[in-house]
């Protein structure tokens, strides 16, 4: 029944990804014609327009076809791993992906540990210290980090820390894997404290609603140690929030590493989109973008399951209505 | 649900108390205001004129913030940049929450197919990664100021139709609903005269909260050089062409972003405050 009931959520949360994917898909085949202008002038770029590139290019991107078919074609051929070619260096977009991937997928994870490690740790001692000094100190950062943006505490990052105190370089991503750690420490900060400020206030509300259940007084009055019971009750059940709002966190730290690579001058996907929109490479823009959405979908997808996975009631309550 | 209703009458009936953190941040709202309207009379010097020859440098008593690149005067730049900083998320938090409200009322009043056709829509626009679609589609579109503001007015739309069908929800049911409807008045002024008063703190508290993230957006499409023309005084955009003199005059990026911090901060303080105070 579990087995089933489970396979059940999973099959109906990818029938609500897959459209989204090709509606979004979609859209980033549209950049080409939501730009201003001809479209194959925009894929033309520096090349000299003579008759033979410019056929060669609505070939290409079937643009003589309409539009639902140039649709079609264009994404059978991202299925099968072809994303065109970059305007710029006439380089196959994927593979100037792959290598630009490295940077940013180092410089999420950092930020997403330090997000849910401290972000989890600051929302359980607030809560925990409720109403004191810590709390409200708690609450002020979150406040602070909701409102202030990754590109902005960026710079004050490398002021105080790169340019006065000359803790960390303010430039490069590093090689190696302690050096670029150490390359990126202020980047992944950066990006950490506005995504870190949503973790902090759903964790600490929803322990403090958590610490205010009969089960706690039970437990204290039991005589179980307070350790005991905010680590093993208290704690476990507050989690569930937080894993709601994955989604807000997976969003916050793709669309954040866009400025913080731009902020640090990281060789980066982030710089690279920039990159490609300043200088119109459309092809180059549709890979990233359609990169970055189906990396935010897809782990989407992941956290539902795994909520259903680890929270019976939304299995049970879904496959019943 | 008799007992916070007892609660929320003594709660009105006592004088406001408002805490010294807010009237602060009403005060720094009023002084970047008072800078967005009489920028003429207030800055020392044009944002405008450059001095190549003098280049950047670090404040001094003719230049109290120094100079940029170009020479042109910095303290200018901020205060004429609140022009910027203000008019757009004035225009995002508005033109969301007009057409929000509309869809929102419908929705959660009327019910039915209107309501599952727009519930559909929220639901599909708030699964897409809104900062990053900002940042793509404003820039394929070719940037621009305007263009930042209306790609942000589309992208709040779906989270403010959301709070506002949440809100009327929570009227309907209300006595004051069922009154008015056995009294023969018509859906359109039960709509506009009986449940949009009800609901309108809860409107305006999210708007004030929708300014704020407005703010730090359209500053941010700034920095990445997809607002506001070249040359505008705007914080975001001082960001992006002082990046490169942090070490030689640091005053020229860390006065606008101190400014889009503290704005934005304010913004969301006063925000979560009258949520608190108007609205639950």
């Amino acid at each position: 029944m579990t087995g089933s009931s489970l396979m059940v959520v999973v099959m109906r949360r990818i029938a609500v990804a897959i459209p989204l994917l090709l509606v979004i898909s979609f859209g980033v085949f549209a950049l080409v014609h939501i730009a201003p202008g001809d479209p194959v002038r925009s894929l033309l770029g520096a090349r000299t327009s003579d008759p033979v590139t410019l056929a060669a290019i609505r070939a290409r991107y079937h643009l003589d076809d309409p539009l639902l078919v140039q649709y079609g074609k264009w994404l059978s051929q991202v299925i099968r791993g072809d994303l065109g070619v970059s305007i710029q260096g006439n380089q196959a977009v994927t593979s100037i992906i792959a290598g630009r991937l490295g940077v940013t997928a180092f410089l999420s994870l950092m930020s997403t540990i330090l997000v849910l490690g401290l972000g989890i740790l600051l929302g359980a001692v607030a809560a925990f210290r409720h109403g004191t000094w810590l709390d409200r100190l708690v609450v002020a950062f979150g406040v602070f980090g909701v409102s202030a943006p990754t590109f902005v505490t960026g710079i004050f990052l490398l002021y105080v820390f790169g340019v006065m105190l000359h803790w960390f370089p303010i430039f490069g991503p590093g090689s190696g894997f302690l050096d670029r750690a150490w390359h990126l420490t202020l980047p992944a900060i950066a990006l950490a404290i506005s995504v870190m400020a949503i973790v902090v206030k759903i964790t600490r509300a929803a322990m403090i609603e958590e610490l205010s259940r009969d089960y706690v007084m039970f437990a204290r009055a039991r005589g179980l140690s307070s350790r005991r019971i905010l680590f093993a009750y208290v704690l476990r059940n507050s989690l569930i929030p937080v894993i709601t709002a994955a989604g807000l966190i997976v969003v916050g730290i793709v669309a954040g590493a866009i400025y913080v690579e731009v902020t640090f001058s990281l060789p980066g996907l982030g710089a690279l989109t920039i990159d490609a929109i300043l200088k119109r490479d459309i092809p180059m823009i549709q890979g990233t973008t359609l990169l970055f959405a189906a990396f935010v979908v897809l782990t989407n997808l992941l956290v539902d399951v795994i909520y259903a996975l680890i929270d019976p009631r939304i299995r049970f309550c879904r496959v019943a209505s | 649900m008799t007992a916070p209703a007892i609660g929320e009458a003594r709660r009105r009936n006592q004088p406001l108390r408002v805490p010294i953190v807010i009237l602060v941040a009403v005060l720094i709202i009023t002084a970047v205001t008072i800078c967005a309207v009489l920028g003429e009379r207030i800055a020392p010097d044009s944002p405008f004129v450059q001095r190549l020859g003098v280049g950047d440098t670090l404040p001094s008593p003719a230049h109290i913030a120094g100079t940029d690149l170009l020479g042109r005067d910095v303290l200018s730049r901020v205060i004429y940049g609140a022009r910027t900083a203000l008019v757009g998320p004035v225009v995002v938090a508005a033109g969301a929450f007009a057409i929000a409200t509309l869809l929102g009322l419908l929705s959660g009043y009327l019910g039915g197919l209107v309501d599952s056709v727009i519930t559909r829509w929220v639901d599909f626009m708030l699964a897409l990664p809104a900062p990053l679609v900002a940042i793509v589609v404003v820039g394929v579109m070719g940037g621009g100021y305007w263009t930042a503001v209306l790609v942000l007015v589309v992208l709040f739309i779906a989270p403010d139709t959301r709070i506002v069908r949440s809100a009327v929800l929570e009227q309907r049911p209300r006595p004051y609903i069922d009154a008015a409807r056995s009294l023969g008045i018509s859906k359109r002024r039960i709509l506009f005269v009986h449940i949009l008063p009800n609901i309108a703190p809860i409107i305006l508290a999210y708007a004030v909260l929708d300014f704020g993230f407005a703010l730090v957006n359209l500053a941010g499409l700034s920095f990445l050089g997809l607002g506001v023309e070249p040359g505008t005084p705007d914080w975001g955009r001082m960001l992006f062409e002082n990046r490169n003199i942090l070490f030689s005059n640091p005053v020229a990026l860390l006065l606008p972003a101190g400014m889009i911090i503290l704005t934005a901060v304010s913004m969301n303080l006063i925000g979560d405050w009258l949520l608190e105070r108007f609205a639950k």
